[in-house]
This record gives C-alpha cells, structure tokens and sequence, in this order.
C-alpha cells in the first residue's frame, strides 16, 4: 500500500483575542492508497480543520501535512473536496456545473470528451432531465449529487468530503452512501470523510478515526471489520452492532467533554 | 396576449386609472380653487402642443441624455472602486467614512461650487448627475460585493482554477448582479437630482422647462414636465429589469 496523505504530527492553533486557541493537537495518521477514512467526533472539536488543511485551505502551526509524499502547498484538482454547503455555482446549469472543472486550464479536455464526462455523471447521479436547469429547480439531495458529480469530472484520486450527507432526511441520505460506495467500487478512489454519524462511518469506512474534544487529539483508530462491496444487510450483523455501540461510547465521552469545556471559550469562536 | 398578460396589464393599468379619477375628483370636490389643479385633459392637450409646436421632444432627448451619460460615467467608476471597497477590507476601513460624508450630501446643496468651479454648461449638470450616480451606485456595489461568500471561490480552487480564472469564471459572475442593482438605483437617485442639475440656467430639458413655466405660473406645463419625469424614469427602470432577469434567469427570486 502507498501512503496518500500523512498527518504527521500535526498541530494548529488560532490566536485569539483571549489568548491561544489550540484547535488540533499532535496528530498523526497515514491514509493509504484505496483507504476509506471516516473521521468522527463531537462538532466544533476540529475535524473540518483537520480535512481543510489536507485540502491545502489551512497550514498547520507545526508539524506536516503530505501528499504524495509533499507538504500541501494549497488547493489542488487532485483533491476533490465536498463541501457541506455543497457549493454548487448558481450562475451556472447543472451541465455547465459538472463542465466546471474540465473548463479550466488545469484539466481542460477537448469539448466532446467534456461532454461525454458530463454525461456519464449526469447519468449516475441520475440528473440526465436537469442537465439545463439551474440549481434553484434541484432538491437538496439533488444539488448533492451535483456536488459529488462536479467533483468526480475532474478525476481526483483522492476525495476529501465534509459532512456531506448531514443536511439530507434520512432516505436520501442512505441513498447517497448506497451510490457514493457504488461509484468507489467502480472508480477506486482514495476517501476521508468527515462525518458526525457512527452508523455512517461504520457503513462506508474502512478505517475509523475518533477524535477527541477540541483540541482535536486522535481518541482511537478503528479498523472496521468489513469487506467491500457493501451493502445495508451489514447494518444487521452484531459486529456491527458491538462496534456501533463501543464507538458511540467513546464519541458520547468526548462529546461531554466538548460540552463542559464550551461554555467559557464559546464566544472566542 | 395570453389570459394571464390580460390580467397582468389590466391590473397594471388599474391604479393610473384610479390616480386619474382622483386627479378629477380633487379638482371637482371643491376644496381646491380649481384654477390651481389643470385637468388631466387640459394637461394631455398641453402635452400635444408642446410636443408639436414648442419641441417637447428637444427636452425630453436633453434630459434623458444627461441622465443617461451622468449615470454611465458615474456607474464605471462605482463599479471598479465599489468592487475594490467590497474585496479588500483594509480599503473599506480607509474610504468608508469619507464616502458616507459624500453620499449624505444632497448634490443641490453642491450646485453653487459647481456653477463656480464648472460654469454653467453640459459639463456642470454631468457633474452633478455623476455625483448623484457615483455614491449611489458605489455604496449598493461594495455592500453586495462584501458578502459574496468565499465558499465559490474555494470551489474552483478545488476544481483546479488558478487566479485569472476565479476572476473571470466565479468573481464576475457574482458581481453582476450587485453591478445591475447599482445601475438601478443610480438611475433613480439620477432623475430625481435631475431638476436640480437643470436649475444651473439649462436652456433645454424637462427641468428647464419645470423651472421656466413656474417664473410665468404656467401650472399645465409644470404637470407635463412632471410626468414626463415619472414616465421616462420608469420606461428605462423597465428596460433595466427586462435585461436583469434575462441576465438573472438563475437567481432565486419570487417574481421573475
């Protein structure tokens, strides 16, 4: 296995007006080639900092973030990310959104390998009779898929998504986790998904990271214990029942821990 | 038309109708000595004959061009310096000040420096107009350009676009809009310092002409002038939204 990412410890911290504020501490994991990383926690402990400096937005205070063996220099179409605001382009038709990234000079292809692209994911994701509408027409679970086929268009090996599935109900939702593990299978991708759901981290990675209240330690690494393909007939098995309960333990401890040591810092933020 | 254009212009219609009526009402009722309220028809026939015999048409084309190159050259200005303002804070805390003493300036108050410093040709009522189009169309650009969120533009970082393109393909597009809402505001903040730019001894123009019928009491000629006004300002605000929600088809709005 090649490694892909690597925390390699990892720490940032915000100055304040109230003084230091350490969001990530001491952190240090490898993702390899291939790896489903799930990284769960209590909110607001700094998971999101931890992908956002993978994503190149934000530069640890000490310590390495690698990629590829590099320090992360800043964004990069190699590391598709999914926002939790989605971040579809308004301005643009749900083709034109796909099209986006093979616009651009970094990835641009010629304009029938564009469309062919733009179809082949208006397919998947099952938006082929909103390929002219705009985004205001789509439903939530809709823009989402938009978001993850925008992403997929430019090929990156690794993806990096943050609670993407968070603001769907519960249906859709485990529709999307149903494709997003269709498509990896297909097109083999390297993922870490932020995620606050133990069933959802369970269901999807292959590896488990908990982490711990801000700042954000590594708590446990978990190797889940399932093989892919997957499907929702593993959520019935009493593997996965023990394994929900034992990580729901240790995210309930932390997420106590979070709760007794907000109150003081709450307006820093 | 189609059943719902119907209804569209009739209810359109309606309330013209009804100011009309009132407008009769008013002069009938009494309570006004009706030598001082020319009625609508007397107003209309003194419409034609301006525009027949006395060139109503001369002032409407000298108004509207004022207003039209006072807001075009005001709004090239606002919009580079307003985007300015909305993109780099630091620039915000330096000009904000001095923008909100400007803008709370009523441009009449500027007329007598500018008859001095401009004289009393073209260039001084393009003077004022650009004011009054500047610092309104400059305060709409940098307030909507401050909130475009940087979730866009992170996007297309990630997608792989480099500087340039984030200008052209996300910072543009999002700036449109705020750039057609400056347009709008400025043309009405425009017209309504329009008779005030007119009152620096304009010979032609629907201010002119205000100003000239009121030194000979000429009421029905102030009535024209005045409506003129009124329906000039709103044609080109409707040309302005016919091409906003063409060039805003995808925003989220209630009427479209």
């Amino acid at each position: 296995m090649t490694k892909r990412a690597q925390f390699d410890r990892v720490s940032l911290a915000f100055e304040t007006p109230k003084g230091r504020l350490n969001v990530v501490e001491d952190v240090s994991y490898d993702i390899d080639d291939g790896d489903f990383i799930a990284v769960i926690g209590p909110s607001g402990c700094g998971k999101t900092t931890m992908m956002s400096m993978l994503a190149g937005f934000q530069k640890p205070t000490t310590g390495n973030v690698l990629f590829d063996g590099r320090p992360v220099a800043g964004p990069g179409p190699e590391r598709g990310v999914i926002f939790q605001e989605y971040g579809v382009f308004p301005w643009l038709t749900v083709k034109q959104n796909i099209a986006f990234g093979l616009t651009l000079r970094a990835n641009r292809v010629v304009a029938s390998e564009r469309d062919a692209i733009c179809d082949h994911y208006l397919g998947l994701m099952g938006l082929s009779d909103f390929a002219n509408s705009y985004p205001k027409h789509l439903s939530g679970g809709m823009r989402q898929r938009l978001a993850i086929a925008r992403a997929y268009a430019v090929k990156p090996q690794f993806l990096l998504m943050d609670e993407p599935f968070g603001a769907l109900d519960a249906q859709t939702r485990s529709n999307m986790q149903n494709l997003l593990l269709r498509v990896l299978q297909t097109e083999g991708k390297t993922v870490m998904l932020i995620t606050h759901s133990v069933e959802e981290a369970i269901y999807l990675a292959s590896r488990i990271v908990v982490v711990t209240a801000r700042p954000a330690r590594i708590r446990e690494i978990i190797d889940v214990p399932f093989g892919y393909p997957r499907d929702e007939s593993i959520q019935e098995r009493p593997e996965f029942g023990e394994l929900r309960s034992y990580i729901r333990q240790l995210v309930m401890d932390e997420y106590r821990a979070q709760q007794a040591q907000m109150r003081p810092v709450s307006f820093s933020e | 038309m189609d059943g719902t254009g119907v209804r569209r212009f009739v209810l359109g219609l309606t309330p013209w109708i009804g100011a009309i009526l009132l407008w009769y009402a008013v002069r009938w009722s009494g309570f006004v000595n009706i030598s001082l309220i020319p009625a609508p028809h007397q107003v209309a026939a003194k419409f034609f004959e301006l525009l027949t015999k006395e060139g109503l048409l001369i002032d409407i084309f000298a108004s509207t061009r004022r207003v039209f190159f006072g807001v075009l050259l005001g709004i090239l200005v606002a919009v580079p310096v307003g985007f300015l303002l909305g993109w780099y804070r630091p620039a915000r805390t330096f000009a904000d000040p001095m923008i909100n003493f400007f803008r709370a300036l009523p441009p009449i108050a500027l007329i007598p420096l500018v008859i001095v410093y401009f004289g009393v040709d073209e260039l001084a009522k393009l003077v004022i107009l650009f004011y009054a189009s500047f610092f309104s169309g400059v305060i709409v650009m940098y307030e909507g350009v401050s909130q475009i969120t940087p979730l866009y533009i992170r996007v297309a970082q990630t997608l792989g676009a480099n500087q340039a393109e984030i200008f052209r393909k996300i910072i543009i597009p999002l700036t449109v809009p705020h750039i057609l809402t400056a347009l709008r505001v400025a043309l009405g903040v425009a017209w309504a310092t329009l008779v005030a730019s007119e009152l620096i001894a304009a010979q032609r123009g629907l201010g002119a002409m205000i100003q000239n019928a009121s030194t000979y009491f000429l009421l029905d000629v102030i009535y024209v002038g005045i409506i003129c006004i009124g329906l000039i300002a709103l044609i080109m605000d409707m040309i302005l939204r016919k091409i906003t929600a063409r060039l805003l088809v995808w925003q989220d709005r209630a009427i479209a």
